[in-house]
């Protein structure tokens, strides 16, 4: 049997993935996250005073917070596993990726385990963000001006 | 020739110890609390377990360190470090050996070259796996918790200790065949079983033809940690290449965590799987005479996959024979 061969064989094998029930799954807590962070920045405006753009300023801060802590305490892991990508994508799932990596090397060294795994999953999204930020950025001053 | 008959090499015992969620298989000896076993890291607790297994299965023969001959250790972990450090407690020559999920058939291989022809030398096999130290090898962070495909594996957590000696015992390598690493170009990191059937495949076909002999000579051919997707592989495989139909095969990965399947998937995987469903269920059950295991293992590295090559596996089969 050739590899091609035995590749279709694999394809054909393989068992499905839910892929509708997790979009649905996914789209309905990614959209219940936002949802709650909308409320916490209106609360914010409305009993603090704040600017839109200050309130969502400590939106990030409170939801990175919760979501650093529910992952230290163990729990956050169990929550992704049930929701799909629904918890990832948001802010929460990259104060989550930080927080989990630093996790498994906290006892291997401040430079070597810490510093150095700290961003392993964080990075690429960190590194791609100002890049492209960059670049829109150009853009937006030669369409808008 | 890659087939050899054996004479004269015995399994005399085993001492199992099994992980938190591994409970559900009864006829072990010893059960970890929890994945620290008292340890700070999950890699120096299955330093560890390979420690425990090792000591206890000393004690239970009344052995001591200078009435072994050798240890030959395999694990997953980088440079097969657990296993090295592990030995490092015993003043006992050791070999490290590698090749992923099929490490213990090739201990058991190496240790049947060391113990043949001999009069009264023992030796022991020792191999480990822990969950949460293979997923942060060669998964996510642990407290990430991805999505995984159903195709994916779970690394069980037990290590087993093998003692194998020139005394006659119920249990008879009688012989074994050493496999080829087979690449047929799959890259999917979270179907190991794709990978791993067409080895184990390969290894089979080998063997029944170098011994001639035919599929239904084995009571049973237990395969190691193909899982669920790679069973179904194997026998589509052997059907479409040799005409081969298995009927007598048990694959260890599905059996394992049949009563607790969360988050399981296609089955459990990990060089522990093998010798821990043999010991603790099919040599308990005393239904079956003739034995042919056969661990496959994926040979992958995060490195080269993130090269973009495709990931080789590997498998090797031994045949045992409980006399009775």
């Amino acid at each position: 049997m050739d590899k091609y061969e035995y590749q279709k064989i694999v394809k054909e094998n393989k068992p499905k993935e839910p892929k509708l029930k997790n979009a649905i799954v996914s789209f309905l807590v990614g959209g219940s996250v936002c949802f709650i962070g909308q409320v916490i920045a209106s609360i914010l405006q409305v009993t603090f005073g704040m600017e839109v753009s200050e309130s969502y300023i400590w939106l990030c801060i409170i939801t990175i917070f919760i979501a650093s802590l529910l992952t230290a305490l163990g729990f956050f892991d169990n929550f992704v596993k049930k929701c799909q990508c629904g918890l990832i994508i948001p802010t929460t799932g990259f104060a989550h990726s930080m927080t989990s990596s630093s996790l498994d090397v906290r006892l291997d060294g401040m430079i070597s385990g810490l510093g150095m795994s700290f961003f392993k999953l964080a990075g690429s999204v960190i590194l791609y963000g100002i890049i492209s930020a960059f670049f829109f950025s150009i853009l937006g001053v030669i369409i808008y001006g | 020739m890659a087939s050899k008959k054996i004479n004269g090499v015995y399994i005399k015992d085993n001492f199992i110890l099994v992980g938190p969620k591994e409970r559900a298989i009864k006829n072990f000896d010893l059960i970890m609390s929890d994945y620290y076993y008292g340890e700070k890291t999950f890699e120096q607790a299955e330093i560890k377990m390979q420690q425990v297994v090792i000591n206890s299965l000393l004690n239970k023969n009344r052995l001591l360190h200078n009435d072994i001959n050798f240890i030959i250790g395999g694990d997953l972990s980088n440079q097969v470090s657990v296993s090295s450090y592990a030995a490092s407690k015993y003043n006992i020559p050791f070999l490290g050996v590698y090749s992923a999920c099929a490490s213990f058939c090739e201990s058991l291989i190496f240790a049947c070259e060391l113990l043949e022809n001999k009069k009264k030398e023992r030796g022991i096999v020792v191999s480990s796996s822990h969950n949460l130290h293979a997923e942060k090898q060669f998964r996510f962070p642990i407290e990430y918790g991805a999505p995984k495909a159903k195709t994916s594996t779970f690394t069980t957590t037990a290590s087993v200790a093998t003692l194998l000696t020139n005394e006659i015992t119920p249990i008879k390598i009688e012989s074994y065949t050493i496999g080829k690493v087979i690449d047929m170009g799959i890259s999917d990191v979270s179907n190991m079983g794709a990978i791993m059937a067409p080895a184990g495949a390969d290894t089979i076909m080998r063997h029944l033809n170098d011994l001639n002999r035919q599929p239904d000579y084995y009571d049973v051919i237990l395969t190691g940690d193909l899982g669920i997707v790679g069973s179904k592989l194997l026998k589509i495989y052997l059907e479409k290449t040799a005409n081969i139909k298995l009927k007598n095969q048990i694959d260890c990965g599905i059996d394992i965590y049949k009563d607790d399947n969360e988050n399981v998937n296609s089955g459990a995987s990990g060089p522990v799987v093998l010798p821990l469903y043999l010991f603790s269920k099919i040599l308990k059950q005393k239904k079956y005479k003739k034995i042919l295991i056969v661990g496959t293992g994926s040979l992958h590295s995060p490195l080269f996959v993130n090269q973009k090559l495709s990931i080789p596996a590997i498998s090797h089969a031994v045949s045992l024979e409980v006399i009775s």
